[in-house]
């Protein structure tokens, strides 16, 4: 019998009456408001899924468990709310982890649930067991091993809770099966609440939002430094107003994509390594940062020595552990960006007064900008040229996700981001593959008037594709671009930087043809080899009902510039070969 | 190998203003010239966790994961059986040990944390083995004078073997082991540090 036939049948007083574990975590994620999850069935979380069978909860299965983790992150990030996969034991549990590591990298709110072996097998080397507690610490915001059938749904609670609270991240269950089996005689839901001794900071103290605001009031060169933290913290608006307000010009970090409308006069788009010239050269020489929900990752801040080395920083998150962690903060304000901002906001008594260093960052916007000039190269189509022209063909709530390399750094420079949660990448964990699963997951949560475009590289194509098979089946709108390089670019382009030019295993003499893989799918194929095509192959894509796939052919040669390489001083980015020579 | 890639126009580095000033490597900026290096001290913490399986692992992994320098790690009920105990000793510049701190009060079986004053009430205890065959001119009396002045207790006197029982602060336990070396020493085993605050003042 099929599920819905089967759900449609039962009437809801079984289901708000849950009698066994396994349908009490059921039953608790639906009161969680849980639409959808992605997951992979298997021998100890079928428990679970029987539980499913009743429920209206949307599963959607997935290719791999890799994919699953994925698919919830990009939910997470485009909804705010916790995304949630399921897998079952062993090598269901140690698939996602790759998705939670990536997921606790970029604080994304994710659930994960997986099956374990009996309770009283743990232990023994049972059959698809693995010490999934374990294996997961490192990589997850909080995990819990469920112990008894009475309580499980509490637990599946109180980590969708702890996912999306505070400083957001994945948290992780392990359900033995035979927990989720055992009975339940009296349990109901209640909304979870944190834990007596779990705080979480709302507005800063005060005194250093006074004195910060001096600094930023005192300040000739003041500069925003907005990270994903913004985005989470839905602190956009707030940004917005105390920018314009206050004439400060802002960088985003990666993450922080979307946190400001990148054509606005003040934007200067994301800093760090392939951050433009302009951000950079703004954090280099700025007198004051207001740094909001970031933690200065290495990518950003390339050499701590000359990182910001004039600057003041005021740094504003709500994890107390991110300030003064990689960059010694000298006004530390813990508390959510949302509120802090608005604290600041209230207390700055002047805008700064900073014409010089707004003249500064118009010329250094025109000396570096990232103008690529020709629309080819070698005969074929540019990626930058690609990615203006699908920006342009789209609305500005589109969704864009990628994959890592080359490729994700182009779509980082030449699509203009307006909007909040349209930007999905992977950037902590910098995870190949990333890119389709995540525009699966990232078509769930957004709305039906958004498009969602998968900018990929052929490298990171071929590590989830299979991946192709749930969007044709779930008839997912969604446009996959292959930036196809025949190669893994990223790498080639450090080897021809940093190691001679030995080429080692980072060109691929084969690539498959991905538009006749797509057809093969049941999704759409283009082929895009010339520059006269791009603009109508893009039309057309976008506007096909269903999962679509160009293999935009281009020139392997080609680099991405701006470049600070790693541990350099963001001041000394090279715009070409020759500057990286130079450095 | 292909064809040169354009790249984007733009003065080159060596053509554009760049300051002097630099960061150390805690990101704190210093004077030009000085080197900004930060000294390592002993910290004691405290910490109230969850009596719960797993937790221990969960602070150990943390502190393998972020390197934290660990010089020891003891672990107790304490006057509620529903919490246990941790005392932690780290070699840390201050950064560090401000990281420890929040790090540790990060992890969700954490209850409370807190670094201890210098003048807490600091306690290891130590057990030394030594060989019972006193070849280089010293004698079994010899050992006994040693262990009735440094006012340690003699546990345990057989098989070739004396074990001694040493109690009393990290340090002077160390001096202690020095001390009993020109004995030949064949086992050693200590606790690590635990510690409460002095009087009135709340450990965590
Ligand atoms: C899972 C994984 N493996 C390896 C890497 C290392 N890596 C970083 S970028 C890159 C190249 C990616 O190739 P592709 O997806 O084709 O992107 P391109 O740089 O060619 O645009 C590689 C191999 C990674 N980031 N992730
Ligand atoms: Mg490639």
């Amino acid at each position: 019998m099929s599920k819905s036939t089967n759900a449609d049948q039962e009437n809801t007083a079984e289901k708000s009456n849950p009698k066994t574990g396994a349908q009490a975590v059921v039953a608790s994620l639906e009161e969680a408001g849980v639409r959808v999850i992605f997951g992979v069935q298997g021998g100890a979380i079928m428990p679970v899924y029987d539980a499913l069978y009743d429920s209206k909860l949307e599963h959607i299965t997935m290719g791999h468990e890799q994919g699953a983790a994925h698919a919830a992150d990009a939910y997470g990030i485009v909804s705010g709310q916790p995304g949630v996969c399921i897998a079952t034991s062993g090598p269901g549990a140690t698939n996602l982890i790759t998705g939670l590591a990536d997921a606790n990298m970029d604080s994304v709110p994710v659930l994960a649930l997986t099956g374990q072996v009996p309770t009283n097998f743990v232990g023994n080397d049972a059959f698809q067991e693995c010490d999934t507690i374990g294996v997961s610490n490192p990589v997850t915001k909080a995990n819990f091993f469920a112990t008894e059938s009475e309580t499980v749904g509490d637990l599946v609670s109180l980590a969708f809770l702890l996912a999306r609270e505070g400083r957001q991240g994945p948290t992780l269950v392990d359900l033995p099966k035979d927990v989720t089996l055992g009975e339940v005689s009296d349990w109901k839901y209640k909304p979870p609440k944190l834990p007596d001794h779990v705080e979480i900071p709302d507005g800063a103290d005060v005194k250093v939002v006074e004195s910060a605001a001096t600094a930023l009031i005192d300040a000739k060169k003041p500069v925003i430094l907005a990270g994903g933290g913004v985005i989470k913290g839905n602190a956009c608006e707030q940004l917005y107003k105390f920018a314009t307000e206050f004439e400060i010009p802002v960088v985003t970090t990666m993450p922080g994509i979307g946190s400001f409308p990148e054509d606005h006069e003040l934007s200067l788009k994301p800093a760090g390594m392939h951050g433009t010239g302009y951000a950079n050269m703004a954090l280099t020489h700025c007198d004051v940062m207001l740094a909001v929900g970031t933690r200065f990752d290495d990518r950003l801040t390339g050499g701590v020595d000359t990182f910001a080395p004039t600057a003041e920083i005021i740094h504003i998150d709500i994890d107390p552990a991110e300030i003064s962690k990689n960059i010694h903060a000298d006004y530390e304000l813990v508390g959510d960006a949302a509120t802090v901002l608005s604290q600041l906001h209230k207390v700055m008594q002047a805008k700064p007064n900073a014409e010089e260093w707004l003249e500064q960052i118009k010329t250094w916007k025109q000396e570096y900008s990232i103008e690529y000039g020709e629309r080819e190269s070698n005969g074929k189509p540019r990626p930058q040229y690609i990615i203006e022209q699908l920006c342009e063909a789209t609305e500005s709530n589109t969704i864009v996700t990628t994959g890592v390399g080359q490729h994700q750094m182009w779509a980082m420079l030449y699509w203009t981001y307006k909007e909040p949660r349209t930007w999905v990448s992977s950037h902590g964990l910098g995870t190949m593959g990333y890119g389709l699963p995540a525009a699966i997951g990232a078509r769930f949560a957004a709305s039906d008037d958004q498009k969602v475009v998968c900018i990929d590289g052929d490298g990171s194509f071929l590590m989830t594709l299979q991946e192709l098979s749930v969007a044709v089946r779930e008839e997912l709108d969604i446009t996959v671009v292959v930036l196809n390089n025949a190669g893994i670019g990223m790498v080639r382009q450090w080897q021809d930087a940093f190691y001679g030019h030995r080429r080692m295993a980072s060109e691929y003499p084969w690539v498959p043809d991905f538009s006749k893989i797509a057809d093969a799918f049941g999704a759409k194929g283009f082929l895009l080899e010339n520059v006269e095509d791009v603009e109508s192959i893009i039309r057309e894509a976008i506007e096909y009902k269903g999962p679509s796939v160009i293999d935009a052919r281009i020139d392997p040669a080609e680099n991405v510039f701006p470049m600070v390489p790693s541990g350099g001083a963001n001041g000394l980015f090279a715009l070409t070969e020759e500057h990286l020579e130079e450095l | 190998m292909g064809e040169k890639s354009k790249g984007l126009k733009g003065p080159s580095p060596s053509d554009r203003p760049h300051p002097n000033e630099r960061r150390n490597p805690q990101g704190i900026r210093i004077d030009p010239g000085s080197s900004g290096e930060l000294e390592n001290r002993l910290a004691t913490f405290s910490a109230l966790v969850k009596h719960e399986p797993g937790v221990l692992a969960k602070v150990s992994g943390l502190f393998s994961r972020r390197q934290f320098n660990i010089e020891s790690l003891t672990v107790g009920p304490t006057e509620d059986e529903n919490s246990a105990r941790i005392t932690l000793v780290v070699d840390e510049n201050d950064t560090g040990i401000i990281q420890v701190k929040k790090q540790l009060a990060k992890l969700l079986p954490v209850i409370s944390v807190k670094e201890l004053s210098e003048d807490a009430v600091e306690r290891e205890l130590c057990l030394v083995k030594i060989t019972n065959h006193f070849d280089q001119g010293n004698s079994l009396e010899q050992l006994k004078e040693l262990v009735e002045k440094e006012g340690v207790d003699i546990l345990d006197i057989s098989d070739g073997t004396v074990t001694i029982e040493v109690r009393g602060s990290k340090r002077d336990i160390d001096d202690m082991i020095e001390m009993f070396d020109e004995f030949e020493i064949k086992e050693v085993a200590r606790t690590g540090t635990v510690a409460l605050e002095r009087g009135s003042k709340k450990t965590t």
